[in-house]
């Protein structure tokens, strides 16, 4: 919301600067994110006389000024090639060491050998325009207009002397969105009164309502229309101050009649539309719902197919507008235009925003409506109009009007007390401070003891009850008088988390145990992801967002892995020579598509190395950490996936249930990727590992005899797996606690095809200790056993 | 016999002479050859019995003091090889005590869930559980219970992403707000964290990122309440001396809504690059819960109260560790994951 502060000065005494007026504003809840003052380009540019003129001696086009400039010197000479300047004009003079718009600065110099001591300047070198000032559009030196001391700031005469305010609304305030609205609050912080818009004007005796009818068939969406027959209209140039104050906004002056309703917008907030009733078909006005399949094009030539959810207001044949979005087309105010029928309407915000997004066309008269206008003012801002059509002699205005009036206008009215507010603040506002607080706000107090019946201001709709009291008491009192405490009234609770976020975090240690650093990456992937990991049926199951920032952020990832792999390449490719890293987060499982409920959300940890020293085994051992931190086995299996090395890959069970997986990256995808270095990725289901987390921890005893070890190396065929050796060691004697493969040999002591696995096998005694033939029994136990099972030879 | 026990002296006090540049075996031999069973002093004892009777005492005498002398010799000369040898292992084994450690480094955690670790602990202390909802969410969690209705003109204030038209990516954790309230009664105090998402992507923003929500419901409590337990967060989540400020502003589901900044830890709020020269750095929305938000979830807003905030991690993450641009904690390089130990 842009305001100036000089328009603001029209409605309230200010005597502080605009600084400390930001500030008041930021502490009421009115945050400026922009201060500007109009006038920081230009420096040392003032006001001086043209005393003598004389031509240049060596150059036709030039001609010398002999300036006074006041204090700042009584003959300043400039040269000019300008023509429109004469002995005795008042013109702007850029001094030496002055600056201008755009960042020009300018420098005493010579022109074909005349010193020139600066430089005249034209409405443009100030950066401003002819709405501005009369006189800045010309192709030449600004000639001031009237009697004004030489040596005066050029930024007082003409308008750049102003702040702009670029102020924050929040979306609750719409009554705030006007230069109007922001005086009033300006007024409350500043206990200053406030003065009134001048709503008066003289109507002739003609009427409206024999001109045209006017009907409003959807009042759901058009809670409030008015509509004012304006007639014999002269249509001309706005008075300078009026398009100076649209300037200062941003706004281009058009004509007298457009630029009263753009002034109206901006001063109370309402937009306004003049329909041109030559061009209004059967003298009727309706205010209806689109009938599906009708057209319309609008101002800026477009054209829209309409239907139901659209508003238009239509004449008797056609739409003619948009409602509350634009006109339409040729349905403008030219300058033949002769009568017109004003508009002060409150259209339904949502109905706007929807017909606003639906038909992607915007106006400034759309932003604002979706934002919300209130009844009270719609009927204000026509008077405001009308005020000016006839303050400044553009039309005759009609004695009678359609006001189609909202029916719950009714003002709230919230019944509380002092007690209640500050019951909710916590702190103790002096009840005359809480009655004048809401006062200055312009709310109707009437009080009774400590109880208040408080009638909110007609275009407060966003006051429902007394925290919205208490909010604008405080914000006026002061939000520094709220003292901290620690909820003295509230019960005790326990607190912390819950037993699965805990093993989280548990895990989470875990990983950081192995040297892992955590990575958080994007919930959302491409389906490019997938099709890299030949996935493209899983991709296909994946949730899609259906208005992604682009494609490759479009699939609601079904498995960690792809996020894992672009960041394993991602620090390949930056040069870091390994990586240790893991994610817990979430996949997003439809049951059925498309969703009608919530899909699965599932924790999975992913994990990703690659470097030096880094292989199958190194990775094997996150899952493994985990297994051993919780004290459980977990099994693998050789497995194969779409995108792992079929040699290089496994799956992870625990209890007989696949909980898991892990490999190394295939060599063709890693080659397309341009990999040097092998990865190795894995996931693992966290919901599955919840019952590992289950047990509490009991003590073991500590053995109570001696252990016992031994060394096998045991000859196999290569099919043999290790887990099978392993397991037939386990089964074939109950005391053993430990199996643990140190070495594989191959070569020619073994044989072709036949490896040699080395095993520490450890054996716990129970109730008395081993003796020596014990374990040697035990061994021969196994050795037979393996033989018998897995066609395992002791080398 | 003396002669003998002189020339055994002699020869032992040169044998030791030399055996001092010797090595410790040497020395043992030669104490052997003296000390031993079959040693020459043993000899010399062992003779004693062909010496008259009446010099026996004195040549007895003679004998064992030889014997004590060559023993503490050799004793001391022992000691000394003992430490020389020692001394010499010293600088053989001497290393380069500057060369690299090996050892397993631990892993990290992600800046963004250090903080997140943080604020947890500081309000789980408090009695704050911790609750996380669900990502994909309805709209009636992520902005009909909270008091945004359909077309509010606060749904603009976040490009929520969409499932299908009852379907989205929670764009805020206040949805969590109203899953805990359904399903609990007052005395309410809860965290919830997570990730949320709107489409938005710059160096401040990003289309996911991860906030926190706290609630308190309960009789009697304060928007003073607030201020004290967001003191208390800000002075331990930054430095004792930080400060909070509360300013009025506006979320739907609170009300009255403030924004509360810190004062600036960098520079103690005189005015710094982080704060921009404002001497305060804007952290979080929070407010006193809205009545019908209460009354949404079947409490009454006549007998409880309670309060809000919500705040953005990666921005806290940003703030406290000076990152400046929010892209960097998503990127996941390894130099940047481990730099933050905690």
């Amino acid at each position: 919301m842009k305001v100036p502060f000089s328009w603001l000065k029209d409605y309230v005494d200010i005597d502080i600067s605009a600084e400390q007026l930001q500030e008041k504003l930021f502490s009421c809840g009115f945050e400026v994110e922009e201060l500007k003052y109009l006038g920081e380009e230009i420096d040392r540019c003032v006001v001086g006389r043209i005393v003598r003129l004389e031509k240049h001696p060596d150059a036709d086009k030039l001609q010398i000024c002999s300036l006074d400039c006041g204090e700042y010197g009584g003959d300043i000479r400039i040269v000019t090639g300008a023509d429109n300047v004469f002995e005795g004009a008042l013109v702007p003079v850029a001094l030496d060491g002055s600056s201008l718009h755009g960042g020009v600065k300018i420098k005493k110099g010579k022109l074909r050998g005349v010193e020139s001591c600066g430089m005249l300047c034209s409405g443009e070198e100030l950066g401003i325009n002819e709405d501005w000032y009369d006189g800045a559009g010309v192709n030449g030196i600004l000639i001031l207009k009237g009697e004004i001391p030489v040596g005066t700031d050029i930024k007082e005469v003409v308008g750049l002397d102003d702040y702009l305010f670029d102020i924050a609304v929040t979306a609750n305030r719409p009554d705030c969105q006007s230069v109007y609205g922001i005086a009033r609050e300006v007024a409350a912080v500043l206990k200053k009164p406030l003065r009134p818009v001048d709503l008066a004007y003289e109507a002739e005796a003609f009427s409206t309502s024999e001109r045209v009818r006017v009907h409003v068939e959807a009042p759901d969406l058009c809670p409030r229309y008015i509509a004012h027959y304006v007639r014999d209209l002269k249509i001309a140039p706005s008075p300078q101050w009026l398009r100076r104050r649209l300037a200062l906004c941003g706004i281009r002056a058009i004509s007298n009649v457009v630029d009263i309703t753009n002034f109206v917008l901006l001063e109370l907030g309402q937009p306004m539309h003049a329909f041109d009733l030559s061009k209004i078909e059967g003298d009727e006005i309706c205010v209806r719902r689109a009938a599906a399949g009708e057209k319309i094009v609008t101002l800026d030539e477009k054209e829209f197919t309409l239907n139901d959810k659209v508003l238009v207001i239509a004449d008797a044949v056609k739409p003619a507008a948009l409602a509350g979005v634009m006109g339409g087309s040729g349905s403008g105010i030219g300058a033949d235009t002769k009568e017109v029928l004003f508009e002060s309407a409150k259209f339904e915000r949502a109905n706007i925003r929807r017909t606003s997004r639906a038909l992607g066309q915007k106006s400034d008269s759309s932003s604002r409506f979706e934002k919300g206008v209130d009844a009270y003012t719609t009927g204000i801002a026509i008077n405001r109009a009308l005020h000016f059509i006839d303050a400044l002699g553009c039309g005759r205005i009609a004695c009678d009007r359609y006001d189609i009036e909202e029916k719950a206008a009714e003002p709230v009215v919230v019944k509380t007390s002092c007690a209640r507010i500050n019951a909710l603040l916590g702190i103790e506002v002096p009840a005359e401070e809480i009655k004048d607080i809401l006062r200055r706000l312009h709310f109707n107090v009437s009080a009774k003891g400590d109880a208040l019946t408080v009638t909110a201001p007609a275009y407060r709709e966003d006051i429902e009850g007394y925290p919205d009291l208490a909010e604008e008491v405080i914000r006026m009192y002061g939000y520094e008088h709220i003292k901290g405490t620690f909820m003295p009234t509230a019960q005790v609770t326990g607190g912390g988390y819950s037993s699965a976020q805990r093993e989280e975090e548990r895990i989470k240690r875990i990983m950081r145990g192995q040297g892992c650093n955590e990575i958080i990456t994007y919930s959302f992937i491409s389906p490019k992801d997938y099709a890299l990991l030949r996935l493209e049926e899983e991709g296909e199951r994946a949730i899609r967002i259906k208005n992604p920032i682009g494609e490759d952020m479009s699939l609601m990832r079904t498995t960690l892995a792809p996020s894992m792999l672009t960041t394993l390449v991602r620090n390949v490719r930056r040069g870091n020579a390994r990586a240790r890293l893991f994610e817990s987060a979430n996949v997003y499982l439809a049951d059925e598509m498309p969703l009608t409920d919530l899909p699965r959300e599932e924790k999975r940890l992913s994990f990703g190395v690659y470097g030096a020293g880094e292989d199958f085994y190194t990775a094997k051992g996150i899952p493994e950490a985990i297994a051993a931190e919780y004290g459980v086995r977990f099994a693998y299996e050789a497995a194969e996936k779409p995108f792992l090395h079929p040699g290089k890959c496994a799956k992870i069970l625990f209890g007989g249930e696949e909980i898991g997986w892990l490999g190394a990256l295939a060599p063709d995808i890693a080659e397309a990727l341009s990999l040097e270095t092998e990865v190795f990725l894995g996931e693992l289901d966290h919901a599955k590992l919840q019952p590992l987390l289950a047990g509490t921890l009991h003590f073991a005893p500590l053995p109570a005899f001696p252990e016992a070890v031994r060394d096998l190396a045991l000859v196999c065929g290569e099919q043999v797996l290790c887990a099978d050796i392993e397991s037939g060691i386990r089964e074939a004697c109950k005391y053993v606690t430990g199996v643990k493969l140190f070495d594989v040999y191959r070569g020619g002591q073994i044989g072709e095809g036949k490896k040699s696995m080395a095993f520490t096998v450890t054996f716990t005694p129970r109730d008395k200790a081993f003796s020596p033939d014990d374990v040697d029994g035990y061994v021969r136990r196994i050795l037979k056993t393996l033989g018998e099972k897995v066609g395992v030879v002791l080398r | 016999m003396k002669e003998q026990v002189e020339k055994i002296r002699a020869e032992i006090a040169a044998g030791i002479e030399e055996a001092k540049n010797g090595t410790r075996q040497a020395l043992f031999a030669l104490k052997m050859r003296y000390l031993g069973k079959t040693g020459e002093i043993s000899a010399l004892s062992k003779g004693m019995r062909s010496v008259p009777a009446e010099e026996r005492p004195a040549m007895g005498k003679l004998v064992s003091e030889v014997r004590a002398w060559a023993e503490a010799l050799f004793d001391e000369t022992e000691a000394l090889l003992k430490k020389k040898e020692l001394q010499e292992r010293y600088e053989r084994e001497r290393l380069d005590v500057t060369m690299p450690a090996r050892f397993a480094e631990t892993g990290t955690l992600h800046p963004v869930n250090i903080v997140k670790k943080e604020i947890v602990e500081c309000f789980e202390g408090m009695g704050f559980e911790i609750f996380e909802g669900p990502e994909i969410e309805k709209d009636y969690y992520n902005f009909q219970a909270l008091n945004i209705p359909a077309d509010h003109p606060a749904r603009d204030m976040q490009d929520t992403f969409f499932i299908t038209d009852e379907l989205l990516l929670r764009s805020q954790t206040s949805c969590g707000q109203i899953r805990v309230m359904e399903n609990k009664r007052p005395p309410i105090k809860v965290l919830s964290p997570g990730r949320v998402y709107r489409s938005d992507s710059d160096a401040t923003h990003s289309p996911m990122f991860h906030q926190m929500e706290g609630l308190v419901v309960d009789k009697g409590i304060t928007l003073c309440d607030l201020k004290g337990i967001l003191d208390e967060f800000a002075r331990r989540m930054f430095t004792p001396e930080t400060k909070t400020r509360l300013r009025p502003s506006y979320f739907p589901f609170t009300e009255p809504s403030v924004e509360v900044d810190l004062s600036c830890h960098n520079c103690g709020g005189k005015g710094c690059r982080l704060c921009k020269g404002t001497g305060w750095i804007e952290i979080l929305g929070a407010g006193v819960v809205n009545r019908r938000v209460l009354e949404n979830c079947g409490i009454d807003p006549d007998e409880y109260t309670g309060f809000a905030f919500g705040m953005g991690l990666e921005r806290i993450a940003m703030i406290k560790y000076g990152i400046n641009d929010m892209r960097y904690l998503f990127e996941n390089d390894v130099r940047l994951l481990k730099q933050f130990k905690d």
